[in-house]
């Protein structure tokens, strides 16, 4: 090799006990490559070895849509009269179940890449974030069970349906801080991995995944807003739906200002552990 | 010009209950209990808080905390390639960790320049389910390849590992020495400025680490910067043009004199030294009558032996392995070269076989051969296993036989006449007698 390039014309980079943030966003960037062969990695591996491969992507929505129909639609005899009662339900289990699978798989992912972590340097956000690309590809999956309940309903979606990828991507910076967040507390504390399915399983309930969010009182719509998912959940359904439905503009503006908060607050806590994660891990 | 400058760097880890590693929040939560409750006791008592606990003179280890590394400063120059040496635990990995920012350093700092790439483990980041094709890209990326880097590299990695045929099969299905040489093909396609490289010829067959050595080689011949960790010092005494020996955490020596590292190296090492010595990490199967566990030079007991040699050294070769076809024709021995890979000469274990015959029985064996070392001229030297039964000439195959390096240092004789390098390659002390008429 005759014209390799002078070392001397880089910039010089100091590894000291701080770390500069400056480099590592501009790390973010140039390791960019990595978060596609991350995401695309995690996608080959998931369905391998599967019988039914990316079929699992459809089940898991349609059997809770089902359980969830016959539970609020035919025993508690919930009213849906914007669209069928299935649909008004998918609609939120699709939005649910984007949030929550990724929340739980970048949650895990630091600890499950520890052997990556403790050998190669790249910035570590990466990991979590890379799982959330898996989910979307998931969601995007699940949206055609969608779209074929929909044609089986005869119901046509409204032009609302063009918002939609912007409330995919408010459940993405969602998953994204909790996701930062979780899976850097999940690397010092082990209790995360059980406390995280445990919480989803609870946040199930407490979102307005089997029901309308208007079955709740006027006067208490604004706290239970306080809920991110709620705004996110609703900004599905009104994308889906749409026609008779309000813009849910209170509870998506919140629901904004809560997940930038939690990004906010889960890249600190990340950065401050990143620093000794190889140590810990 | 400078490529690695090191200032005070120091690192600290925690050691035993303290450890950080799997912390549960209740110990978090008794911890503070506890400590509040110590906190709340010292005010109705009159002692005086330890200056241990409360850690305030810079010096002072907090208890349950040693230092990894302490307070290492050195300078690495663009083409330098440094052979890092020292026992086990003496901070060799961390100081790679650092400078590769896997992890930081408590205290001081390292000033970098130019493109880094390490290589601490061969085949990070390989997944058993993707083909080798999908490992390649995804390890090209892992090590900080670009996408388009790594697709224009494609084919000289696949053809280097000579993996071409089974590139869409599941790595998980490779042999382990398929995986090694695809996994070790993929970073000797790195095209870094500074190269970190830990131990990773500790791996794979002895054919194997010969290639990674002259790749090694070739990297520090391009100009490269190579920092490179390893226990096999004739590859660190071929390969480096300085060295750093470490030793519990501190900087001992930092020279351009390879030898006098390894030298100061062996007088600390004690029983954990790895020199004179081939054992393969994973044994190797050659044939089915007879396969070395391990190959070393020590003295007649197999105590460790320094080096350099010294002429006047008692030195055997001790070879142990398994005979698992005993035949009266099973013969093993070694051939001896020069470091240029003149055969010098050429023995059989039945040599020794001065009356009758000498055969090797079924199962565990030890083998040993006293080296001429008051034959051999000053420098380098090589020995090769070899082994025979009837039928089959070379129980090893040559490229890939059980071998080890020495040296004969310059001091040879203790006689002030004998001072410098004869010519020749052998340098027998000769007997001579002076008369007068």
């Amino acid at each position: 090799m005759t014209t390799r390039r002078d070392p001397e014309s880089l910039p010089e980079l100091i590894v000291d006990s701080e770390g500069s943030d400056r480099q590592y966003w501009r790390d973010l960037l140039d390791f960019r490559d990595l978060f596609y062969f991350l995401a695309w990695r995690d996608i080959i591996i998931r369905y391998k070895q599967t019988i039914i491969g990316i079929g699992w992507a459809v089940i898991q929505p349609l059997m809770t849509m089902i359980i969830f129909t016959v539970v609020f639609g035919r025993i508690a005899r919930l009213e849906s009269t914007a669209a069928p009662y299935p649909i008004l339900v998918l609609s939120g289990v699709l939005a649910w179940q984007f949030v929550a699978q990724s929340v739980a798989a970048a949650s895990n992912s630091l600890v499950g890449s520890a052997n990556l972590v403790s050998k190669v340097y790249f910035p570590r956000m990466l990991v979590p974030a890379a799982t959330i690309a898996i989910s979307v590809v998931d969601l995007g999956v699940a949206l055609l069970l969608l779209g074929a309940m929909m044609v089986a309903y005869s119901f046509s979606p409204s032009i609302n349906i063009i918002a939609l990828p912007l409330f995919i991507a408010l459940g993405a910076l969602l998953a994204l801080g909790l996701g930062v967040w979780l899976s850097a507390l999940a690397v010092k504390y082990r209790d995360v991995r059980f406390a995280v399915p445990f919480a989803i399983q609870l946040g199930l309930f407490l979102s307005p995944v089997g029901f309308s969010s208007s079955v709740i009182d006027e006067q208490w719509r604004l706290l239970y807003a306080l809920n991110p998912l709620v705004g996110i959940i609703d900004g599905f359904r009104w994308s889906i739906i749409g026609g008779p439905l309000r813009f849910p503009m209170e509870e998506a503006t919140i629901s904004l200002v809560v997940a930038s908060l939690v990004l906010l607050a889960g890249v600190r806590f990340f950065r401050k552990t990143e620093r000794t994660l190889a140590d810990v891990i | 010009m400078s490529a690695v400058i090191a200032e005070g760097l120091s690192k600290q880890y925690s050691l035993g209950e303290s450890n950080e590693a799997y912390l549960a929040i209740r110990d978090v939560l008794a911890r503070r209990s506890a400590s509040t409750i110590r906190k709340v006791s010292r005010v109705f008592s009159s002692e005086p808080a330890s200056p241990a606990l409360d850690g305030t003179t810079r010096k002072v280890v907090p208890s349950g905390a040693f230092l990894a590394l302490d307070d290492v400063s050195f300078e690495i120059k663009h083409g330098d390639v440094v052979g890092l040496i020292g026992r086990n635990g003496s901070g060799k990995s961390t100081l790679l960790k650092i400078i590769s920012r896997i992890t930081t350093p408590t205290r001081g700092r390292a000033r970098i320049r130019g493109r880094l790439a390490s290589l601490l483990e061969v085949g990070t980041g390989f997944h058993g389910e993707l083909t080798g094709r999908e490992n390649v890209l995804l390890n090209g990326a892992i090590l900080g390849m670009k996408h388009r880097e790594i697709k224009s590299k494609f084919d000289e990695i696949v053809a280097f590992a000579d993996v071409e045929q089974f590139l869409d099969t599941p790595v998980k299905r490779y042999s382990s020495g398929m995986f090694i040489r695809l996994a070790f093909s993929v970073a000797a396609h790195l095209d870094p400025d500074i190269l970190l490289v830990d131990e990773v010829l500790a791996v794979g067959d002895a054919a194997f680490q010969k290639k990674c050595l002259a790749k090694l080689g070739e990297a520090g011949q391009e100009g490269r910067t190579v920092v490179f960790v390893s226990h096999n010092m004739n590859a660190v005494e071929q390969l480096c043009t300085s060295g750093i020996l470490l030793d519990r955490g501190k900087l001992i020596q930092h020279s351009p004199d390879v030898a006098d590292c390894i030298r100061q190296y062996a007088s600390r090492a004690g029983t954990d030294f790895h020199f004179h010595r081939w054992e393969p990490v994973v044994p190797v199967r050659f044939n089915d009558w007879f396969n070395p566990s391990r190959m070393y030079l020590g003295d007649r007991a197999g105590n460790p032996v320094p080096s350099p040699l010294g002429a006047t050294d008692d030195v055997w070769l001790h070879v142990e392995g398994t005979v698992e076809g005993a035949q009266s024709t099973l013969r093993v021995g070694y051939n001896f070269f020069t470091s240029d890979g003149v055969l010098l000469y050429s023995t059989w274990h039945t040599d020794g076989a001065v009356a009758g015959e000498v055969r090797l029985g079924q199962g565990q064996c030890h083998l040993r051969s006293r080296v001429p070392t008051p034959l051999l001229n000053e420098g380098g030297f090589r020995v090769e296993l070899v082994g025979s039964v009837q039928g089959v000439s070379a129980l090893f195959p040559r490229e890939s036989a059980p071998s080890l390096s020495l040296t004969i240092g310059s001091e040879k004789y203790g006689t002030s006449y004998w001072m410098l390098k004869r010519l020749g390659i052998l340098a027998p002390q000769i007997e001579w007698e002076v008369g007068t008429a």
